[in-house]
């Protein structure tokens, strides 16, 4: 598991690559976390193009960046979701945040 | 119900053993030839039974946590998933979605529901002080030449 961050503006992208379990989280997390509050982006994007595997784990995180964006006022946008964890993000309610999006990131 | 086949692993709670048991379990069904999409199902259901006894059975502790996978008749397959842990005082609490003791580890009480999503039946035997037993069960679609 790998993540890359990338910081445009006001926007943060982080790139997820590799399987998210319990065991991979926390370092995203964490990665993830320290970036938000250095940068304080209005909105945060989260990459999945690159993950191949996701159990619960990665709707904690999810729903963590998710608190964490509101706390800051921002946004928070899941792009990129392979057909292949669609299911598990549907199942979990994320639906219902409308942070779920299909379009290409540019 | 025959068993055609079997293999048990144990190895310790630590959360690094997440994949190797879900990796494990796929390799040793990969003799059923099924589908990417029903690998991926008992890869998730098997990281979710592993990670409760990992997080929640064991806690800060390490112990063993024991795997047994069986194909039975029929592509139908077995998974049992054994700690000697603390136990579930209240399983049909637990099995809740959205329940979790664990809020501050970011577990979002999905791990029962997951599982239950993702294969044929789940079933729980738990004894606080003693350990818990998640049975997951899962039918695998039949290879075209078989039918």
């Amino acid at each position: 598991m790998s993540a890359k961050t990338v910081l445009k503006g006001n926007e943060l992208t982080v790139y997820l690559t590799g399987e998210i379990d319990h065991h991979s989280a926390r370092n995203i997390r964490e990665m993830t976390d320290s970036m938000i509050q250095q940068s304080q982006p209005r909105l945060l994007r989260l990459n999945f193009s690159g993950v191949s595997f996701m159990d619960s784990s990665g709707i904690g995180l999810i729903m963590g960046r998710y608190r964490m964006m509101k706390l800051y006022g921002g946004d928070l946008r899941v792009i990129n979701v392979p057909s292949g964890l669609r299911r598990i993000m549907e199942m979990s309610g994320l639906g219902s945040l409308n942070v779920l999006e299909s379009e290409v990131d540019s | 119900m025959n068993v055609h086949n079997e293999m048990t692993l144990t190895f310790e709670s630590r959360s690094a053993n997440e994949a190797f048991a879900r990796t494990a379990a796929a390799a040793f069904l990969m003799q059923l030839d099924p589908t990417v999409g029903e690998l991926s199902e008992i890869k998730t259901a098997v990281s979710e039974a592993v990670t409760n006894s990992i997080v929640h059975a064991y806690g800060n502790n390490i112990g063993i946590v024991r795997m047994n996978v069986r194909i039975l008749d029929n592509n139908q397959v077995c998974i049992r998933i054994k700690d000697s842990g603390c136990g579930i005082p209240d399983i049909r609490a637990a099995m809740e979605p959205l329940f979790t003791t664990a809020p501050e580890e970011e577990r979002a009480g999905l791990g029962f529901a997951v599982m239950e999503n993702f294969c044929d039946s789940v079933s729980v035997r738990s004894r606080v002080g003693k350990g818990t037993t998640v049975t997951l069960r899962k039918t695998i679609s039949p290879r075209v030449s078989d039918v």
